[in-house]
């Protein structure tokens, strides 16, 4: 399969408009709250406004009097008996036994206006018992912290831990003291990182029908309606096939619209209303006291270095939280990219999951890779300058690369961090000159990337042009990779390729676009989708040239007879050969299915310039440069959007954005207003360079490049303060007070 | 709820008067309309006062100083040359409010009415010296704008009264007026802290001034002792340092989701200085 053109190609690498962009700017395309239906029912639900409670009793009568209320569910309209991850879904849906976090669901009510369900949601009265709460994973695993579901642990968490530690993880290499013993410097700190959320601007949406027999169908805003599906259908105990779910446009998902919310409350409203269709739309309140975060981090880091640079040892210990249910923190994943980008002979890696009361987590960019990243490149940072090294070079000289057995057990194939470091090393930036209070902060940056399972379909229509069918909503601009990938293999225009994503009727089950797979995994079913038509097409031509299908060769878009014996016939194009398909043995396409291995890691490096004010903490971003290895850039422009949204999202992170929790455990910055991601005028232009070493798994090259972006910003940003000011923050956010703080104590002290 | 769009002022104080319910008069709509939507207030009148003759005009007083009509919107400030030229501090604080959408509507008498103690337009009229026209049932009267905030969220207007216009002094010659907020973003964003300085040079050295503080107190706050601190002196570092000694002590402020009360009461000491020296450059003319 491999095939290394780095030239040559009419298509890859141009960077024409996205199909879906002018419906974008003309408000023409439909998101998940744009679409209604006649009978349609407006739902709203009831929330907990405690961290920890037990839900004493459900009165919804005086709601259910109110005139246009049609339904009302609690738990006790959802199947018992559930285990594992579903009951953790169902759970999170709709709380039975207690509330487990502020915002927690415990009933949904649907009602003939939005305005009615509204106001009938408030008169749900629910009376609860309030439980001590926990928020912060280290108080989580403290002894005396309130339980928050016993019985939870699996059998990895050694004895005598608290309850509220449900999982433990360790793996390593080599032999980490020996490795200490080694080193000429063995530095050991300690990391903290709070909870962020995605962010996106599409609050979760959805509208849904579902009739007594359980037939049912959803229109949604997600990453992955086969999730939606299956997951929908076990909260709720029916089959999966009974439910057909299509996906609107996404504003946005970055992992967190990868699995259900309420979704399962518009299906069980719309049943009990009678088959009524059920809209259900999220405020951002909603959105960000009960939808997945991401996890809140405290790690410990121990590093061995020799004098010069060569690390010896690594050894690494994380708790994280990510809500009240087992399995939802993303601390294995941090755990195994922690030391992803370094080629170093010991590493022992150890990690606990720990339930706390906050909204169950979700994936978000990357899941685990920054908070790692925070960990180690900031102690690696101090330890360069410790010992006068520059933390590029040191870098590249402790690369992981091609042959090098990673930090989590693999031996990688051709990768790209050596290239990523040596681009940096040259780029104008590192030669801007730097003013009084101004640091300058590097960091790397690594995500696996994902395959998964994948079914694209594709057909060539009566005047040959193409229609491809993916079952991956685009978010990143997947369509136009996609058509731009399928043109150049069948040697057609762009514009003769429609790229549509379909519905869950429409194809074999698809993983959701996550993990940085949609233009590797759909993009390489097209391709092979693409091959079988072109096969097909080859087939037809010789069988109307009456000649060896084997002698004829498909080029330019239109079958040629492959060399002066296989006879002398004009080409036959694709629009030809679609003309003439009804007649020719029927309609042609091709159909490609595959759990899709072969997918390349990604590792990339950030350059941050910042100013800080000294005297109110604040941190100005004068400058910003990401380089990453995209494989092979499909459509450049869309691979550079997600260098720089993954840096501004990560720049969020380290300044800003946080989670703010009040001492009775309610979230209090429920709005953009006050979670602060970076607005506009807040970032610089962000600088890319897209380093391009193919990977050998993909037709063209490709690599996964939406998450490693978000990875090196949060500690590029903390060397970069600690080398304007001095100071070495070590707990995210950065915020002016903390800056601040520390500032002052390192003048004081 | 009823909408009212009265063609006079005597009507939208007869309309408030007589109303029973919770009353709002609408402005640029940038508080109410969001309170509405977010169902924290719904009124059951609604008085806009855009419609009325007047109100969205500039005009200059017969004494040299200014009448900004109660429903003129930032923007439209921002836009008055040569009112950008007397109160540059005054209107960069209603400049900051919101975003470039936000500005179009919102005003001056509605960030006031408010109520909120982190208002961006407050310390800068404050400062400044401004004066608010409020008429109600019981007629028209002058009031100082320090004078109508009375907590976060509450004022001291009477039921049926209404802002109808504010007021800024004359200028003068030698005199210049600044307005600096925090905030750990660029915009979009709402004050951690906020001072307002106005003074006039004679001689070289600060003749008059006023000082005000914004998100450090339940209410906008004058500060006498932080002009006191730089009156008489050529505002130099230990003025700055007295000035920023002043009003750090009249700070009361609260720790937040938006910042801690110790950050607050530095920040407030480090903005005063700045927007002091901004305002004594404008006065001599520097950049005004
Ligand atoms: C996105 C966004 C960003 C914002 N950013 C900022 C910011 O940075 N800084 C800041 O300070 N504010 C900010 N605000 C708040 C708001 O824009 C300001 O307070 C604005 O100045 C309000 O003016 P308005 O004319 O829109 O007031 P309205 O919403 O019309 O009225 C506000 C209040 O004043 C009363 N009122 C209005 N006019 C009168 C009158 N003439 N007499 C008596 N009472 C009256 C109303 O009844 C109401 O109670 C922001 C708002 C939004 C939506």
């Amino acid at each position: 399969m491999a095939k290394d053109e780095t030239q040559g190609f009419r298509l890859i690498g141009t960077r024409p408009d996205r199909p879906d962009g002018l419906d974008k700017v003309t408000g023409r395309a439909r998101y998940g709250a744009d679409i209604s239906a006649p009978g349609m029912l407006h739902a709203a639900v009831v929330r907990s406004p405690h961290a920890h409670a037990r839900i004493v009793k459900i009165d919804a009568s005086k709601a259910l009097a109110l005139p246009g209320v049609k339904a009302v569910i609690t738990r006790a309209d959802l199947p018992t008996g559930l285990t594992g991850e579903d009951w953790n879904l169902q759970e999170n849906t709709l709380a039975g036994e207690k509330a487990l976090y502020d915002g927690h669901a415990v009933a949904a009510v649907a009602a003939t206006t939005k305005l009615i369900a509204q106001d009938a949601a408030k008169l749900v009265e629910v009376t609860y018992e309030v439980l001590p709460h926990v928020t912060d994973v280290d108080a989580a695993m403290a002894a005396g912290a309130p339980v928050i579901r016993a019985g939870t642990a699996d059998h990895s968490v050694p004895e005598g831990m608290h309850p509220n530690v449900v999982k433990y993880i360790d793996f390593g290499h080599g032999d980490v003291e020996a490795g200490f013993a080694a080193a000429d410097l063995v530095r050991a700190q300690s990391y903290k990182t709070e909870a962020t959320h995605q962010g996106y601007i599409e609050p979760h949406a959805c509208m849904a029908q579902m009739g007594s027999d359980d037939r049912g169908e959803m229109w949604v805003c997600t990453q992955g309606h086969w999730y939606i599906r299956r997951m929908s259908a076990a909260v709720l105990g029916v089959d999966a096939s009974k439910l057909r779910v299509t996906p609107s446009e996404i504003g946005g998902g970055f992992g967190g619209k990868t699995t259900i919310f309420m979704e399962p409350l518009a299906l069980a409203l719309s049943k009990k209303a009678g088959g009524r269709p059920v809209k259900l739309v999220m405020s951002r309140s909603e959105v960000l006291r009960a939808t997945g975060p991401t996890a809140s981090a405290s790690m410990d880091v121990k590093l061995g270095m020799k004098k010069d640079g060569t690390l010896t040892a690594a050894k690494v210990m994380f708790r994280m939280q990510g809500g009240p249910y087992i399995g939802s923190s993303p601390v294995g994943e941090a755990l195994s990219c922690a030391l992803a980008c370094y080629d170093v002979p010991n590493v022992m890696h150890e990690g606990y999951e720990v339930l706390a009361n906050r909204p169950k987590a979700a994936a978000y960019r990357a899941p685990g890779s920054p908070m790692a990243a925070f960990a180690v490149e900031s102690l690696l940072d101090e330890m360069c300058r410790e010992l006068g090294l520059d933390p590029l070079k040191v870098r590249l000289k402790n690369a992981a690369r091609e042959g090098t057995k990673s930090s989590y057990g693999p031996t990688y194939n051709r990768i790209g961090l050596v290239e990523s470091l040596e681009a940096t090393m040259a780029h104008k930036n590192l030669l801007a000159p730097l003013g009084p209070n101004q640091g300058r902060g590097v960091a790397s940056g690594f995500w696996f990337n994902h395959g998964g399972e994948t079914s694209v379909s594709l057909a060539i229509g009566e005047d040959g042009t193409v229609t491809v069918s993916v079952g991956t909503p685009d978010i990143g601009g997947s369509r136009a990779s996609i058509a731009l990938m399928t043109g150049e293999c069948l040697g057609i225009p762009y514009e003769k390729v429609r790229v549509n994503v379909v519905e869950t009727g429409a194809l074999g089950v698809n993983e959701p676009t996550h993990g940085s797979r949609a233009t590797f995994a759909s993009g390489l079913a097209a391709v092979e989708a693409a091959r079988q038509a072109m096969a097909e097409m080859c087939r037809r031509a010789a069988a109307e040239w009456d000649i060896d299908p084997e002698a004829v060769e498909w080029r330019d878009g239109a079958a040629h007879p492959a060399g002066p014996n296989a006879g002398k016939f004009p080409p036959m194009s694709i629009a030809e050969i679609g003309a003439k398909m009804g007649g020719s043995g029927g309609p042609i396409s091709g159909h490609h299915e595959v759990t899709a291995g072969g997918f390349g890691a990604s590792f990339g490096v950030h350059v941050v310039d910042v100013e800080v004010d000294p005297e109110t903490g604040r941190t100005t971003v004068l400058r910003y440069l990401v380089v990453q290895d995209a494989g092979r850039a499909i459509h450049p422009a869309y691979v550079e959007g997600q260098y720089q949204g993954g840096a501004a999202q990560g720049i969020g992170w380290a300044l800003n954005e946080e989670y703010v929790y009040g001492a009775d455990g309610r979230l209090q910055n429920t709005v953009f207003l006050d979670y602060r991601i970076p607005v506009a005028s807040d970032l610089p232009m962000i600088d890319t360079v897209i380093v391009e070493v193919p990977n050998p798994g993909h037709p063209y090259g490709v690599r996964g490049v939406g998450e490693t972006g978000i990875t090196p910003p949060l500690p590029a940003l903390a060397n970069a303060i600690h080398a304007a000011t001095g100071a070495r923050l070590r707990s995210l956010p950065m915020s002016p007070p903390k800056v601040l703080a520390a500032i002052k104590a390192k003048a004081g002290g | 709820m009823r909408y009212h769009a009265p063609s006079s002022v005597a009507e939208a104080v007869r309309l408030a008067a007589g109303a029973t319910g919770i009353t709002r008069f609408l402005s640029g709509g940038t508080d109410v309309l969001v309170q509405l939507r977010a169902g924290m207030v719904t009124p059951d009148d609604l008085i806009d006062l855009k419609k009325i003759p007047g109100l969205r005009e500039i005009t200059r007083t017969p004494d040299g100083g200014w009448r900004i009509g109660a429903a003129v919107s930032g923007a439209e400030m921002g836009r008055h040359a040569a009112l950008c030229s007397d109160w540059p501090g005054v209107v960069e604080g209603m400049r900051l409010v919101g975003s470039t959408q936000v500005q179009g509507r919102a005003t001056l008498a509605g960030n006031l009415c408010n109520g909120s103690p982190a208002a961006d337009s407050v310390p800068g009229m404050v400062a400044a010296g401004a004066r608010v026209v409020v008429t109600g049932p019981a007629g028209t009267r002058e009031v100082a704008v320090e004078e109508i905030p009375a907590g976060p969220g509450k004022t001291r207007l009477k039921p049926g009264e209404m802002i109808e216009a504010v007021l800024l002094p004359p200028r003068g010659a030698q005199g210049g007026d600044a307005y600096l907020r925090f905030i750990p973003r660029t915009e979009m964003d709402i004050a951690v802290v906020g001072v307002g300085v106005s003074l006039t040079l004679e001689g070289g050295k600060v003749a008059a001034a006023r000082v005000a503080i914004g998100a450090v107190a339940p209410t906008v706050l004058l500060v006498p002792e932080a002009a006191k601190a730089i009156i008489g002196t050529t505002l130099d570092d230990a003025a700055i340092a007295a000035l920023a000694d002043a009003v750090r002590a009249a700070a009361t402020p609260i720790s937040d989701k938006r910042g801690t009360a110790e950050f607050r009461k530095d920040v407030v000491g480090v903005l005063a200085g700045r927007a002091a020296r901004i305002a004594h450059d404008r006065a001599k003319g520097a950049a005004k």
